[in-house]
Parts: structure tokens; sequence; C-alpha cells
């Protein structure tokens, strides 16, 4: 069992299990170094690319809701190797339960630039089939999403699946009952589950000193769950973090809490105004910490990446955020009569009845309108 | 036929249920080696083992969302909320996940699960332990919800509620748990009543009490005393709360004009007011009264010695078929037109 690593007990240490420095130096960590031995450049190159991808198309997310084409936005700007090391670790038929800001895992398990979009315009509540992409439609109740993983955790125990469920969430979640019933539960039966709580420092305007006076990791502890505090602006150590809590967790060991230390660069949505309650200093600091420069730094000291490699990542992600504009733009809302549909699985009177309601008024208006074309054609004989 | 209490019919109809289908399984607090407080799931543990029998953290949260996982999984998660006024630590899993996963997914993930809830007063139990809810289920787009009167719908229901692709909430009467009734463990799902018909229990003439759940007896009672007066009662068991067999409900209305609407839980915002909200819109040119509701008072459920005087009781009901019958009642007696009232 892995142990809380920090000497310091208060919930902003920046002591956490790191791989690379933000200057882009390889260190060692006894603890991560062997689940990263099989990682090379080609894979660094890889996770530099996605990692480049999501911040492009985040970016593109918000100048999008900034132009009036999406009703909202809440990006993910610093968090990508948290979102994009864990995900890249999971089999394929793992299953990934995300909250709303887990823009990078929507990517890597494959969803599309529409399914970036089409939600935040409002056109839909979900996009993907979640049973496609072992991914479930990113949850907005804070923390709800972690019981749900742990029930399935649960069915995969009972099926013999050998997959494991990933919960993601973050500092802020941690405070809910749900969260803290879904360690209970998947501590109690050995659940092969795997929480990843993004301590991105801020719940919309409550820094997370708000939400524990300890390191979220520790509290682990008390449940019976190992846990392990990374740094989550290391991609290396996230993926090393990753692959030895899934590994640990499709052994059958039970569940295993990752807390994730990175820092929420933008603001909470685009409704949000982070001016009015944190500092340009702790922003610059953080700053200094980016996932993408420190691994674009190390890459170049080995060689590895170059301008070239860099503008061709750039160009493939303008392809894509091409796309995600393009399907905001050309996004055609549904039907009227569609509000109605796909409340239950199975025929229910009550919807019946309000659909051939609506369905009567509906008709009623194209008639009116078609009796007003009447008029005007006659007027206008 | 066999002859089982409500209690046991349920039990069969568990059994049954796991036995047809081996995704189902049922969850809850001292449901295993218990057998559940009100031995529900009695056996169960022993017949169908651990995996598929679940004793689970006290947290109803944490119970059904859990749920909502194993159904994300392919299971048909039966759970079982311990009383009544336990459900509420469990409500935004029911509202936000349980009634809306279908529709925000659009039709891709269904939510087959059962939350049986032990359910009402006239127990004498202790504070929380004998609510009537089921209107803030009833309000919420996504669920079904019923409740049953009798062994036989005891048994077939939960088969029919276990079965359905839609999330059910299933309230079972505490007070009938030990009444015995007829029960054909040999019906076939495919042959019973659908669970969302209401049943007329009793045809009458003059008046159409509507209810569910233990309300059923009381209804029946007052109906068999006010033959006495040369009244007709006749007696609506619902039986789904959500949704509502309006035409059941309606032609009756339009044959007696007179409705009377009864259930333990208070008036303001429930049941009752929208079910005489929905005949007055399908029925008004039919009533010959204004239609009226017998509920519980708009109270929190009262101490047990004093939940005689919150439960409605045959009198009570009898008073308003009175009113609506127009004959003296307790309003006109006391000189009050009820206009105000």
């Amino acid at each position: 069992m892995y142990t809380l690593t920090t000497r310091d007990t208060t919930t902003t240490s920046d002591e956490a299990a790191r791989l690379l420095t933000p200057e882009g130096h390889r260190v060692s960590d006894p603890r991560l170094d062997p689940w990263v031995a099989d990682v090379g450049a080609d894979v660094l190159r890889g996770l530099y690319r996605d990692m480049a991808i999501v911040r492009r198309m985040d970016a593109e997310g918000v100048a999008l809701q900034r132009q009036g084409h999406l009703g909202l936005w809440a990006p993910a700007q610093g968090q990508e190797a948290i979102q994009v090391g864990t995900a890249r670790a999971c089999r394929p038929d793992d299953f990934l339960f995300p909250s709303y800001r887990e823009l990078g895992v929507t990517i890597v398990r494959g969803g599309t630039p529409a399914d970036l979009v089409l939600s935040w315009r409002g056109e839909v509540h979900s996009t993907y089939d979640p049973y496609e992409l072992h991914l479930a439609t990113p949850q907005i109740i804070i923390g709800a999403q972690s019981l749900h993983a742990v029930g399935y955790a649960m069915g995969i125990q009972r099926d013999g699946g050998g997959q494991v469920a990933v919960a993601y969430f973050g500092d802020g979640a941690t405070s809910q009952g749900d969260v803290n019933e879904a360690m209970v539960f998947a501590s109690s039966f050995g659940a092969p589950v795997v929480f990843v709580c993004s301590n991105n420092h801020w719940a919309i305007s409550e820094p997370v000193t708000v939400q524990s006076r300890f390191p979220i990791a520790g509290r682990a502890q008390g449940f019976g769950i190992p846990s392990l505090r990374v740094d989550g602006n290391d991609v290396l150590a996230c993926t090393a973090a990753m692959r030895w809590a899934l590994d640990h967790a499709r052994r059958g060991e039970g569940p295993v809490f990752l807390e994730a230390v990175t820092y929420r660069m933008g603001p909470h949505t685009t409704s949000d105004d982070p001016t009015r309650y944190r500092n340009a200093e702790e922003l610059e600091k953080w700053r200094a910490r980016d996932p993408l420069t420190r691994l674009e730094a190390y890459l170049r000291n080995t060689g590895d990446i170059d301008d070239d490699i860099l503008a061709d990542i750039a160009r493939e992600a303008d392809v894509l955020t091409g796309r995600m504009r393009e399907a905001a733009l050309t996004a055609v809302t549904r039907p009227a009569i569609e509000v109605l549909d796909d409340v239950y699985a199975e025929p229910h009177s009550g919807i019946d009845r309000q659909r051939a309601r609506f369905s009567a008024y509906l008709d009623s208006l194209d008639a009116d309108a078609d009796a007003d074309a009447d008029d005007a054609a006659e007027v206008a004989r | 036929m066999t002859t089982l209490t409500m209690g046991k019919a349920l039990t069969a109809g568990l059994h049954r249920a796991m036995a047809d289908d081996a995704q189902v399984l049922v969850m809850g607090e001292d449901i295993g080696r218990l057998g559940g407080v009100f031995r529900i799931t009695d056996g169960l543990l022993d017949e169908f083992g651990p995996a598929r029998v679940i004793d689970t953290p006290l947290a109803e949260s944490g119970i059904v969302g859990t749920a909502v996982g194993l159904a994300m999984r392919g299971f048909r998660p039966v759970v079982e909320i311990q009383f009544d006024g336990f459900v509420y630590p469990a409500f935004d899993q029911i509202v936000c996940q349980v009634a809306k996963l279908h529709y925000r997914t659009r039709g891709r993930v269904t939510m087959p699960l059962t939350i049986r809830i032990p359910w009402a007063g006239g127990v004498g139990a202790a504070e929380h332990h004998s609510e009537s809810p089921e209107a803030y289920f009833v309000h919420t787009a996504g669920l079904r919800v019923v409740a049953v009167s009798n062994s036989q719908d005891a048994y077939m229901m939960l088969r029919q509620a276990i079965a359905s692709d839609d999330p059910v909430v299933f309230f079972e009467p505490k007070r009938l748990y030990h009444t015995k009734g007829e029960v054909d463990l040999d019906l076939d799902i495919a042959d019973a009543a659908p669970m969302g018909l209401a049943r007329v229990v009793r045809e009458g003439t003059d008046v159409t009490v509507v209810t569910y759940g233990a309300q059923v007896t009381t209804a029946m009672d007052a109906a068999v005393a006010a033959e006495d007066d040369g009244i007709s009662i006749e007696v609506i068991d619902l039986r789904a709360l959500s949704p509502v067999d309006y035409r059941t409900v309606a032609a009756s209305v339009r044959k007696t004009g007179r409705v009377v609407v009864t259930h333990e839980a208070g008036g303001e915002a429930g049941v009752g007011a929208e079910i005489i909200a929905s005949v007055t819109e399908q029925c008004f040119h039919y009533l010959e009264a204004p239609p009226l509701r017998v509920t519980g008072h708009d109270i929190p459920y009262p101490p047990a010695k004093l939940e005689k005087q919150h439960l409605p009781d045959l009198d009570r009901i009898l008073d308003a078929v009175d009113r609506v019958m127009d004959r003296p009642h307790s309003l006109s007696v006391s000189g009050l037109t009820g206009v105000e009232l």
C-alpha cells in the first residue's frame, strides 16, 4: 500500500510525486519509475500531441462561447496532463465517469469535435453513445458520478469483465456526501475503481482550503483506500500513477485514490470572473508549471521534438477546431415535438397525452401560418 | 390460488423475478442475513448468494447511486429503502440521475431500477417511519410510481416493476404487510393486468372514491357502510400513481358525477390535487358536485398516539361522501358553508 508522502499537512502543499520538473528535467521517483520504464519518445510525443490538441480545442470552445455560438464552456486549461495522462493509461473497455470539465478525457476516448460543442450549445444533453466510447455522459451534479463508477465496478466484480471503472471529480466534490459514500462502498466491497481527483485549487470562487484542511489524498487512507498525491501538471507522472492504480484495481486489490495537484488557469466557466477572488501572482506561479511547456522543454532537451513537429501538431489541431466550429455553426435544432422524446423507455400514457395535445397545438400554428400565407396571396392578387 | 400475506407475496415476487432473470439483484440495508427489517427479502441470500443479495453500507444515496452504475453495467437492481422517511438522502440520485439518464442520453442508457419503499402510517411507529412521500416522485418526470393494496398486486406488480425498462418507485403499505390475500403464483406476467392500469374494486353508481395503497381497504369499508344509507360508492384502486390511468377514473366519474379522492399524504400539491384537476378538466360537464379530497393534514407526521387524528378514516370519507351527495355533513351541521374552507 502506498502512503501519503507529504510531511506538510496543509492542503496547499506543493509536495507531490513527480517525474518531470517544471523546467522539464527528468527526475526519479522509485514508486513511479517502474510504471513508465517502457515509455519512449514516441509515446511522449503522442502525449504532447494530445495535450496540445486539448488545449487548442478548449480555447476554441471559449472563443465559440464568446462569439455567441455556445451557451457556456467550462475551460480545462492547465489540467491537460491529468486528463490525457490518466485516460491514455486506460484500456479501451475500462469505463470512465467524467465531470463536465474532462474535455481531454472525451477527446482521448474518441469523442468527435461535434461531441464537444453540441451539448454546450444546448442542442442536446449528450452526444456520443456511452457504451461505444466506454465513457459516461459528463456529470454536472458535483460528485454524483463517483457512485455510478463504484456501482459499475461492483458490476464488473459480478460478471468478471476484468475492466476498471474510473471516477473523475474535483477538489470541491470531495466535500460531497456522494464522494465519501462512494469511497465507503468501494472500500467495503473492494470494487475495481480508480478515483481521480483533479485538485485544481478552486471550486468556482472557493479555495481548496474551504473543502479540506488536510491533503485530499490523505483522506483516502481513512477509508482504507491506498492513495497517491501526484503532480497533475506532469503528464509522465500522471501516466505512471494511473498505470499503478489501474493495475492495483484490475488485479482485484480494490480501489485506489489519486489526487492530481493542478491549477484551473481559466474561469470556472465562461460565466465566471476569477479576478474577483484570486490574484495574478498565483496565476503566474502556476503558469510557470504548465504541463505543455514542461514536456516540450524535456523533449527539446532530448532532441525528440522540433519546430516542424510542433507545426504539424498545430495544423492537426486547427483541422479539429475547424470541425468544432463547423459543428456549432451548422447545428440544426431538433423539431419542437422531439422535446417530449425519450423521457421513458416504454410507452407512457401521460407523455402520449401531452404529445397529442402539443402536436395539435403545433399543427394549429402551421394551419394559422398557412391561412396567413393564403390571405397574403389573395391580397397580392 | 395460494393464501399469502402481502409481505410473503412480495418475497415470492422477488424470488420469482430473481429466478427468472440472473441480472436481477437486490440491495439495501439489512436485507441479507436478517432478511430486511420487514423480512421481505427473507431467504433470498441463502437461495441466490451474496453477489445478488447485497447488504450495503448505511447510506441511501450510495445505495441508489451504485444501483445506477450497476444498471449501466446491465443489471436490474431492486433497491430497498428501509423506511419511507429514509429516502430523502437518495433524493438527488433519484431525481437527478435515475429519472433523467434515459432522457439525457436520448434513450441510450436505460434505468431498469426498482426502488421499494415500505410506506405510510398506521403502525404506531417512531418519527420518520410513517411518511407518505409519493407526491415528490409523482412530480418527477422519468419515474414510474406505483402503490400496491393487496397480495396479488404485491406479487405481480413487483415482478412487472422489475421487468420494466423504466425506473419504478414501488410503495408497499407496511400497514398491510401482515394482511392475507389470495395469490395466483402461476399467473404469467404477460397475462396479468398491466402495472399502469387502475382497477375498479367495487362498482357503484352515486360516488367515485379514488384511492391507493392501504386506503383502499378504508374506502371499501366506507362503501359497505354507505350501503346502509342507500348510497352506492364505486371504489377505484389507482395502483399506478404515475402515470395515472385517467381512462378508468374518468369513465367512472362520468358515470357517477361525483368524486372523492383520499390518501394519507397531506393534500397540498398532492396526488389528490392532481387527480381532481385532471378529472375536472376531462369531466367538468358530468360533475354534479365539487370534487373533494380527504387527506392527511398538512403537518409533519404526528406522534404515534395522534396518528389516528391524521389518517383519513372511514367516517371522514363518509363525511365527504355526504357533502358531494348534498346530505347533511360536518360543515353544514356546524353552520359553515364550506366555500371558504
